[in-house]
């Protein structure tokens, strides 16, 4: 399954925010989304997940224009976390994840056996099986982001659409939600996770796309679009690059003197 | 806000058929027991018997005509309050929503004034209940006139605020010019509530009207519950938001308006129903309609029953009492809140 957008342009109250981007992600692939704050990460997630439309361009899936698929299949298609990991009901770990099969469930029945499984597994991959039965308000920023992670992997759907999952973690969690995008990716899942953190976004991502200043910088394999160059013209930094047992790191060392103008 | 932190699946926690078994059961009782009291003593066994033998007895018209039909409104119309109570939380996320928000209950009170008011009360026993029908399907159409198809939750609040001022206005309005004091007396009594003296023509009438706006309210359950996840995660479910709004304001439109068309104003029910059920049933919005419905019928019957058990001339109205029963509540759920943010 491929998801592919082309030309997408967005504008805010006729204020261009992107223009004219191209995208996509096909099963078993891992693409991150980054770029500065304000450049449009998670409007272009939206666009992605039909949750908002473009002012131009289209998002297709496997050559046929998402408008066109129904909402009810479309849902099984596309799973969606959201940045605001508000819960507006203290409910319990389990009874959550369970919402991700909401687009499997008929109405007024409980959930059937493959519906039951798909939330146990969820549970499972999500590492959170053994606070099922905690409700959201007892449990820590990390452990709710992986709950939260969970009902979108309860969705069981061919694509994930993750935006900042691993904002506000400390470093062993966002390695571990990395870790779990990654194994979801390869069991051939389809993921767009948008981050800020370069040097996971290098070490765990197949593919990046850089946006900034209404368009895209680059896009291609972590080491052609994390160059000093794209760096400085995207966030205004000067970064310290390199690798370290075969994991490369970014680190920013200082406002970029050249190439910025944000 | 976590004011209860059990949730579904506890051990602590009834069954969920187990306590609808138990909730309707009560609603028989309580049915009984509301047909059983009265200010005039009536051998029950007696009038049905009389009933069954087409006999036009006191004690039969009694029965059939005041104990009967007020029993089934007030089970009715506590059913209503209680579901829509539970459908308006789930939709504004808000545990503090209740029915009146969409200002179907102002307008529907406000139906009822322009009949007292230009006295056609007299002219049909149903001249009543189709004001207030009348009005919340005009504040429902001027909340869609106002707010928008595709309207946002705040845009729905606002415009609900001012329609609920409006109408609320215009019967203190109604209520400023009114050409003579019995008028001004008769509506401000109607709009306490009250569950007296209704034929069963009230009940034939909105009877069908509730009963699509439950059917209505209940089939949004699944969508409430993606909700609870915020907008855009219950639109990736599949959920057209759009149409969830129409079908819940329709649905609490027709249970609500229909609710004050009968009984005027009852207050608290459907605030405060949907957080009693909550530690039974759990904080999922789906499990929370059905409950409340049942236990906001419950509740309006008992209620009903201690209006006229207690020993206090004029009658005590409906309303008031519910609202004397529901206030204490909520300072009791402030007093929760306050002792959690410690």
């Amino acid at each position: 399954m491929k998801l592919e957008a082309s030309g997408i342009s967005i504008n805010f109250d006729a204020v261009p925010l992107l223009r004219d981007v191209d995208l996509s992600v096909a099963s078993g692939e891992m693409v991150g989304l980054i770029g500065p704050n304000g450049s449009g990460k998670t409007t272009l997630l939206r666009v992605l997940a039909r949750l908002r439309r473009p002012d131009a361009g289209a998002v297709k899936l496997d050559d046929r224009n998402i408008e066109d698929i129904g909402e009810r299949q479309l849902s099984k298609q596309i799973a969606y976390l959201a940045q605001d990991g508000n819960v507006h009901w203290p409910m319990r770990v389990d009874a959550l994840v369970a919402l991700g099969r909401l687009p499997h469930r008929q109405s007024f029945r409980g959930h059937d056996g493959s519906n039951r499984a798909a939330i146990e597994q969820a549970l499972v991959a999500a590492d959170v099986e053994r606070f099922r039965h905690r409700t959201m308000a007892h449990l820590s920023g990390g452990e709710r982001t992986r709950v939260l992670l969970a009902r979108a992997l309860a969705v069981q759907a061919s694509l994930l659409l993750a935006d900042e999952p691993v904002a506000a973690l400390d470093p062993l969690h966002q390695l571990k939600v990395m870790e779990l995008l990654q194994s979801t990716a390869r069991k051939g899942t389809g993921v767009i996770v948008v981050l800020h953190d370069l040097s996971l976004a290098a070490r765990f991502c197949d593919r990046l796309v850089l946006i900034a200043r209404g368009g895209t910088v680059a896009q291609g394999g972590p080491l052609e679009v994390l160059t000093p160059a794209h760096l400085a013209l995207a966030y205004g930094i000067d970064v310290i690059c390199g690798e370290n047992a075969g994991i490369p790191y970014f680190l920013p060392r200082a406002a970029a003197s050249t190439g910025n103008l944000l | 806000m976590t004011v209860f932190t059990l949730d579904e699946g506890s051990p602590r926690m009834p069954r969920y058929g187990m306590l609808v078994a138990t909730l309707s059961a009560a609603i028989i009782a309580a049915l009984f027991a509301s047909t059983a009291t009265g200010y005039a003593p009536l051998r029950i066994a007696a009038a049905v018997q009389d009933l069954l033998d087409g006999k036009d007895s006191l004690s039969a018209l009694v029965l059939l005509q005041l104990r009967i039909p007020r029993a089934l409104l007030g089970a009715l119309v506590g059913f209503s309050l209680g579901i829509s109570g539970a459908a308006m939380q789930g939709m504004l996320r808000n545990p503090l929503a209740d029915p009146g928000i969409t200002g179907v209950t102002s307008a529907a009170g406000f139906g009822a004034v322009v009949v007292f008011y230009f006295g056609l009360a007299g002219v049909t026993p149903l001249a009543l209940p189709l004001g207030g029908v009348a009005g919340a399907i005009l504040a429902t159409l001027v909340l869609y006139g106002v707010a928008g198809a595709g309207a946002s939750t705040m845009t729905l609040i606002l415009a609900g605020v001012a329609i609920s001022s409006f109408f609320g206005a215009l019967t203190t309005l109604a209520l400023n010019l009114s050409p003579n004091p019995y008028a001004v007396t008769e509506i401000v009594f109607w709009l306490l509530g009250s569950l007296a003296d209704r034929s069963l023509q009230y009940v034939w009438l909105v009877a069908p009207l509730m009963a699509l706006g439950w059917l209505s309210l209940l089939m949004c359950g699944p969508a409430l519950d993606g909700l609870a996840l915020g907008e855009d995660t219950a639109r990736s479910l599949g959920f057209n938001l759009g149409r969830l709004r129409l079908q819940l304001i329709a649905g609490t439109a027709l249970a609500v308006g229909s609710a004050v068309a009968a009984a005027g104003s009852v207050a608290f029910v459907g605030l405060v129903v949907p957080h009693l059920m909550r530690p039974l049933v759990g904080n999922r919005p789906s499990r929370v309609l059905l409950p409340s419905g049942l236990g906001g019928a419950t509740l309006t019957l008992i209620a009903d029953i201690i209006v006229r058990v207690l020993p206090v001339r004029p009658e005590l109205k409906l309303g008031v009492v519910t609202a004397l029963i529901g206030a204490p509540f909520l300072f009791h759920l402030i007093w929760r809140l306050r002792s959690e943010d410690r």
